[in-house]
């Protein structure tokens, strides 16, 4: 057997996984999203339908507000971990990463008794001003709800960057005259945005698909994953149901996309 | 001092020692005045606390209690560096990725808010200056080791700063760029005449480029002089051994002689003593027939290094002696050889560790 033909035949399994679970997959799905009455247009639908353009729209912004505020909170914090030594460090990095232990349903379940019903801020309120602040079933907890499993994500990979940083970088900068802030500017940011992109199109993915918390907290929070769920077991509408899928992957997708092309020069310049 | 006519700023250092927060004592209380102009090298072993001294004087450390830096006699103790005015270059060169070359060189030009032509002309001045034309729209990771370090001495320039200090700045390169570099450097900073410290665990590096040297150890100034001062009046047995390559004897002194297994060799003064410490460099020794000089071995190795000889000669004192001799000289391992010493090339060394 030539050298060659032994490296296809070890790449064979890697082809047989992919056609089975990726590209078959994803061909049956983008099929049954034509087989509507509307065939291939049910797909514009998704663009057209007032119902499902609302939802799409929510659901990016959804995943556009975790991700920012995701990153500015990650971003502080992370450097803080990094560049501090304390006494209980350790733990608290700990702790931060405790979160990742969790599926959807408990941090769905967190979030209610934060802010359900019964919940803890509905308590506090009521005793203080007389009136019980319940945003645990909208798109407020589930936003709470990702950014709670969102940050320790981000706040690894940016603490892992911050390590890397040259220190030398920001005592070059400052013994040119530049201020705390310049160096952050012109210096910190630039060298961090690769683990930006890297972290945040983690935490954009996470917040656009994840399922399990948006349904523990309420069945009609207007998101994709959930108008998904409703149309495939409630009104057994497949083909919507994989015209939806397909748009949500290829949206998430093209916003990734953006993000990479839109950094690009400042990922291959920190290369 | 005031021998030196170039520009920037005079710096004094005042009583300045650094303790680290976890005890550790990085230099200790050092004063130290550098001429505007001189060429200052900081030269010693690694952790002997030249580059701490540096960072005191760049603002990236501040001293020990009681410690002052004062440049032109302003007292600089508590500015931090952006406000110092000064220009550094790293040993990692800490280039910024995210700018072009040109970028790289006007930043410091940028934050001082200098118009962007302006800071046009005074980036293609820098890199006329230092031999990088053509590279200035490159990205930093286009470029080679020598074009980095160029790249950075460009940067700490722009800004006209009154102190250039740089920390290692050749160690990252290869010997022969490190070589040709130093050379470079050297014409650049005599035509630039400004205030340098710089530091080195390199001696040829100080030797060339110092105005005067600073020998450290374990924290502490050991000596300071010029290159010739260091080189052949060394204070201690330290700085005898790491600058240069030097023969140390320990032996008795009687009348002015130093006792040795191979005879008895001459030095300057008439002393007595029970036990001394005696330096001689390999190139003061010279080979001649056995028995026409009042010390002589046995040659144990000769090695051929192109210029010269390096010839280690056994039986005259309780180390090989190492001499030095012209690449002419016709001796072989084995052979009897007499060995002459001038009496002034023989320096006693304090007594110590």
């Amino acid at each position: 057997m030539s050298n060659k033909s032994f490296v296809w035949s070890c790449l064979l399994p890697l082809a047989v996984v992919t056609a089975a679970f990726f590209l078959l997959p994803m061909a049956r799905l983008v099929i049954t999203g034509a087989g509507g009455p509307q065939g291939f247009s049910g797909y514009l639908a998704i663009l057209v339908e007032p119902r499902y353009r609302a939802t799409l729209v929510n659901t990016v912004l959804l995943a556009a507000a975790t991700t920012v505020v995701t990153l500015l909170v990650a971003t502080i914090a992370g450097m803080f971990l990094q560049r501090h030594r304390f006494p209980g460090r350790a733990v608290l990095v700990a702790m931060l990463t405790f979160p990742l232990a969790f599926p959807g349903v408990v941090v769905g379940f967190m979030i209610i008794l934060l802010a359900g019903r019964q919940g803890l801020i509905g308590d506090l309120s009521a005793r203080l001003f007389g009136e019980k602040l319940v945003f645990a079933y909208s798109i407020y907890g589930l936003f709470f709800g990702y950014l709670y499993f969102s940050i320790p994500r981000v706040i690894l990979t940016i603490m892992a960057a911050v390590q890397k940083l040259d220190i030398g970088l920001e005592e070059a900068a400052r013994s040119l005259g530049a201020s705390p802030w310049a160096v952050q500017r012109d210096v910190v940011l630039p060298a961090l945005a690769p683990a930006f992109v890297a972290s945040g199109a983690i935490a954009f993915a996470t917040a656009m698909g994840a399922f399990g918390t948006a349904f523990t907290l309420a069945t009609n929070i207007d998101v994709l994953p959930m108008l998904i769920y409703t149309e495939f077991t409630l009104a057994a509408n497949f083909a919507t149901a994989a015209a939806l899928s397909v748009g949500l992957g290829v949206i998430t997708w093209f916003i990734l996309m953006l993000a990479r092309s839109f950094s690009g020069s400042a990922v291959a310049a920190a290369g | 001092m005031s021998a030196f006519e170039g520009h920037g700023a005079a710096v004094r250092i005042e009583d300045c020692g650094k303790t680290f927060a976890d005890g550790t004592r990085a230099l200790e209380a050092a004063t130290l005045d550098i001429a505007r102009g001189e060429t200052l090298v900081l030269l010693g072993p690694s952790g002997c606390g030249k580059t701490t001294m540096l960072r005191i004087i760049a603002g990236l450390e501040l001293p020990d209690d009681g410690g002052k830096v004062l440049f032109d006699g302003n007292d600089m103790t508590s500015v931090p560096i952006e406000r110092r005015n000064v220009g550094m270059v790293f040993q990692s060169y800490a280039l910024f990725p995210n700018m072009s070359v040109a970028e790289n060189i006007g930043y410091g030009l940028k934050i001082r808010g200098v118009s962007k032509g302006e800071r046009a002309a005074r980036v293609a001045e820098l890199v006329s200056l230092t031999n990088i034309t053509g590279l200035e729209n490159r990205r930093i990771d286009q470029l080679s080791g020598g074009q980095r370090q160029r790249v950075a001495l460009a940067r700490a320039v722009a800004i006209r700063p009154g102190i250039l200090l740089l920390d290692e700045p050749l160690t990252a390169l290869d010997a022969a760029l490190r070589d040709r570099l130093r050379g470079e450097l050297n014409r650049l900073l005599r035509s630039l005449g400004i205030t340098t410290i710089y530091v080195t665990h390199d001696q040829a590096e100080a030797m060339e480029l110092g105005d005067r040297i600073v020998v450290m150890r374990k924290g502490a100034i050991a000596q300071i002089g010029t290159p010739r001062d260091i080189y052949f009046t060394p204070r201690n047995r330290f700085v005898a051994e790491f600058i240069g390559a030097a023969n140390i004897i320990e032996c008795p002194v009687e009348n002015g002689q130093l006792v040795l297994a191979g005879g008895r060799q001459p030095i300057r003064s008439g002393v007595n003593l029970a036990i001394a410490v005696a330096m001689i460099r390999p190139e003061t020794i010279e080979i001649v027939e056995a028995g026409a000089a009042p010390l002589s071995g046995v040659v144990e190795s000769v090695s051929f290094t192109g210029d010269r000889l390096r010839i280690a000669v056994v039986g005259v004192s309780d180390r090989p002696l190492n001499v030095d001799a012209p690449n002419n000289v016709k001796v072989a391992p084995g052979e009897r050889v007499g060995l002459r010493v001038a009496p002034k090339a023989v320096r006693l060394l304090p007594l110590e560790d």
